[in-house]
């Protein structure tokens, strides 16, 4: 005791510092604990966070046309694309020389449906161009802006050049403006004319349509979890196998059940019919547009909301309402004001849940959303799997995940993420 | 009981009989009158119905059968939230998303009073119990004594004529206990509310009550103001479950003139008082407090039964000498002697003699 007021730092029993050798006593116990989850998390980092990295990569990555055309690329900067004129002879002249080694190395047409995405069209200049050019002398030669001309008229159009200037940068924002509906117009961004926006349309559809599931499986799923929550374990148990009985159906036969259900010809539809409710030649639509997806996959995602409501709805001791009630509240009054407010956690956590999953989903509105219930997520696939646009679908996720983060904010912001509860 | 006039009687059980499962009666034949401004304790061992009473009374489970009448009232068809009882649960139950002061203005707001008033009440009621400076915290944020007194305060705060009160201090430690018991019945009897306590300490059942009544078995074994029911039990349940009691299993010989000559399975004979015997030849179980027994052969009655006793263990507990003793072939028998200067401080090995006085020996149902 009296040491330490004189020389300043504990010492330890060998003479170093305490602090240094309690750090050097952790330092072992943590290097344990790291190594015991070690596995894990090298399968969490290459597995999950490693992709999200490429593809918000990908979504700027933009190093094709510099690599391909290195020439090209230096000789096009002098160039003014306000001018409305094609190049000069110089920048024709780089063009065939890396069109020659492209074409060699069979790369060529890959820049070319790179920069197809930007300016229809391009894709076949480069394809014709590259076949020709293997023949020419780049030395010798010349000139070859008639040559270029020769193999298609196309290479005179002003546009294509200012493409390839525009998509020159290793780095290019080009991929997000597609993404928001805009594009690079000779004075910067500019939105697209109206008839060709469809993202933003797609981006609004999948917000709306995943606040309304949300809000029909918490106003579904909230009595189901409240009854569960409050009946004997036993038939409590039963009712659970119901709730969890969809997870063991596979989710194509759920989907496709609901369209049994909900089609014109469908069990719904002739049970209204039959009733005399609906006449028969004014069956009502609810499949292949919003209603039947938001119907299909508000069953589908029902169980997430149910579960964390359920069991942070267990956790509420009954002793609460009595209280209540004791206290002189009707019923209604102890539920509203006393057991409400306790399992809004429940309810937060399985709106997360929900939300968080519609926004992403892309099978059931696939196969039930017809082309006004499809979802943003429907737009990624098609241009991951069909037209092979990885960079847009990179953007268009990676704007989607930035939504999905900002909500999230907003709700801790407004609820407060410590509200959220899985029991 | 059923005949006794509804003017004196502020909370009446008649003939109650509750089941939960239809098989079992947890609660048999239960009757019970209580005076305006009784404190009244429930005390019996784990089980045997107390909570189920006050649940009744409180309006949260229905009597299968038989009444329960509130100022003559019958409150078996009044819901819960009518019938203004106020209660304090075992485990507070305090609002968890509500602030203490908001906890103790739910009553106040229910009925629908003005801000002005709901605020005064809080504030005096939060006063009542010492409180007055936490209004704005959370339940989690108090200590469990701290707790306990916002739970009484709340129950309190909207005037209710009768409180309820389950296991109130089960969870707070020794000390903080005995002062939270006095606090209770001080504010109980300043305010002169009804009060129904359930305990399973019976400490503080003796302590707090005006009368108190045992429980087991689904019925009332006996209710009787605490001296009475540690000095008279009336059946060998109360003699074993109040206080420590010493017990000698034997055979009734003789009757006569209030005095019970009884011998022990030993064959010695002792002089007992009889409670709830009858006849000669009935079994019956013995009873005598430990600090009642005697063994100073100078202060003992003249012509009464002395048995012969061998000491086997002797504790110094500070205030008091416990002995145990060997008699009539029972092994636990206490005696309990006040730290004295002039007490004998007995040696094991030592024989001794002990006796008492045959009021002081109950004989009891076997
Ligand atoms: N909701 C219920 N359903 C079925 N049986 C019950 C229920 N509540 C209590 N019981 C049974 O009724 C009997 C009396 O229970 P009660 O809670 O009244 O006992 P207690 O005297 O309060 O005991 P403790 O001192 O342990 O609180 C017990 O046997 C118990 O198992
Ligand atoms: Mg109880």
């Amino acid at each position: 005791m009296s040491d330490t007021a004189k020389s300043g730092p504990v010492l330890a029993a060998d003479g170093t510092p305490l602090k240094r050798s309690l750090a050097r006593a952790l330092r072992m116990q943590k290097m344990r604990a790291l190594m015991l989850i070690a596995p894990l998390l090298i399968f969490v980092l290459v597995t999950f966070i490693l992709p999200i990295a490429d593809m918000l990569f990908r979504s700027v990555e933009n190093q094709i046309v510099s690599d391909t055309l290195p020439r090209t690329v230096v000789a096009l900067e002098d160039w003014d694309a306000t001018s409305g004129e094609t190049p000069g002879e110089a920048v024709f002249k780089a063009m065939a020389a890396d069109l020659q080694e492209a074409a060699a190395a069979k790369i060529h047409t890959r820049v070319g449906s790179r920069l197809n995405y930007e300016t229809p069209g391009i894709s076949s200049l480069f394809r014709k161009a590259g076949r020709k050019v293997k023949k020419w002398d780049v030395e010798g030669d010349g000139p070859f802006k008639e040559m270029f001309l020769e193999v298609d008229d196309g290479w005179g159009d002003p546009d294509v050049w200012r493409t390839i200037q525009t998509y020159s940068p290793r780095l290019t924002n080009g991929y997000f403006l597609n993404a928001a509906d805009m594009q690079k117009g000779p004075d910067g961004p500019e939105m697209r004319p109206e008839n060709e926006r469809i993202y933003w349309v797609l981006f609004q559809r999948t917000l709306f349509m995943s606040l309304v599931i949300t809000a029909s499986c918490i106003l579904l799923g909230y009595p189901v979890a409240w009854i569960l929550a409050n009946l004997p374990s036993r038939t409590a148990n039963l009712l659970m196998i119901l709730v969890l009985l969809p997870f063991w159906t596979s989710l194509l036969v759920r989907t496709s059940a609901w369209k049994v259900m909900l089609q014109q010809q469908g069990v719904i539809n002739d049970t209204l019919v039959w009733l005399g409710l609906v006449a028969d030649d004014a069956r009502l639509v609810m499949i292949n547009n919003q209603f039947g997806t938001i119907v299909a996959m508000t069953h589908i995602l029902l169980p997430f909301m149910i579960l964390p409501m359920y069991s942070v709805m267990q956790t509420i001791n009954p002793s609460y309402l009595r209280a209540a009630k004791s206290l002189g509240a009707t019923n209604w009054t102890a539920f509203w004001r006393v057991y409400f407010p306790q399992s809004v956690p429940g309810i937060g956590a399985g709106s997360i849940l929900v939300f968080i999953l519609a926004i992403g989903y892309y099978i059931t509105p696939e196969l039930v959303g017809g082309t006004k219930g499809v979802f943003i997520s429907n737009r990624i696939a098609f241009h991951i799997s069909s037209s092979l646009n990885w960079g847009l679908a990179a953007a268009l996720g990676t704007i989607l995940l930035v939504v999905v983060l900002i909500l999230y904010w907003a709700y801790d912001k407004i609820v407060g993420i410590d509200n959220v509860k899985l029991g | 009981m059923a005949n006794k006039t509804s003017n004196d009687a502020f909370v009446e059980f008649e003939r109650v009989q509750k089941s939960y499962d239809g098989e079992t009666l947890v609660v048999k034949d239960l009757n019970l009158t209580m005076p305006k401004g009784e404190f009244l304790t429930m005390l019996g061992p784990s089980g045997s119905g107390k909570t189920t009473c006050l649940m009744m009374l409180a309006g949260f489970e229905t009597a299968t059968h038989g009444d329960i009448r509130l100022d003559g009232v019958s409150i078996n068809n009044i819901p819960p939230h009518k019938r203004g009882i106020g209660m304090v649960f075992q485990n507070y139950a305090l609002f968890p998303h509500m602030t203490i002061a908001e906890n103790l203005s739910f009553p106040l707001e229910v009925r629908k009073m003005g801000k002005s008033e709901r605020e005064e009440k809080v504030k005096r009621a939060l006063d009542m119990v010492e409180m007055g400076s936490f209004g704005g915290r959370r339940p989690a944020q108090l200590s469990g004594g701290q707790q306990q007194r916002v739970a009484l305060a709340r129950a309190l705060v909207f005037e209710p004529e009768l409180v309820l009160m389950d296991e109130p201090l089960g969870a707070l430690d020794k000390q903080l206990r005995e002062k939270m018991q006095f606090e209770i019945t001080h504010l109980a009897h300043e305010l002169g509310i009804t009060t129904v306590y359930v305990t399973h300490d019976q400490t503080e059942a003796l302590t707090m009550s005006d009368r108190v009544a045992v429980f087991d078995d689904g019925r009332i074994q006996q209710l009787a103001p605490p001296d009475e029911l540690y000095e008279q039990p009336q059946n060998s349940f109360v003699a074993q479950f109040i206080g420590e009691n010493n017990t000698l299993e034997g055979v009734i010989k003789d009757i006569k003139d209030g005095r019970a000559l009884v011998q022990l399975d030993g064959g010695e004979l002792i002089d007992c008082k009889p409670i709830n015997v009858s006849k000669p030849g009935e079994r019956t179980r013995v009873s005598i407090r430990p600090e009642r027994v005697e063994y100073n052969k100078d202060r003992l009655q003249e012509g009464v039964h002395t048995l012969k006793a061998e000491v086997l263990e002797f504790i110094y507990m500070g205030d008091i000498f416990r002995t145990r003793l060997r008699v009539a072939g029972n092994e636990d028998f206490i005696i309990k002697t006040r730290n004295a200067p002039d007490q004998v401080r007995l040696q094991p090995g030592q024989q001794i003699e002990i006796g008492w006085l045959p009021d002081d020996c109950r004989a009891l149902d076997a």
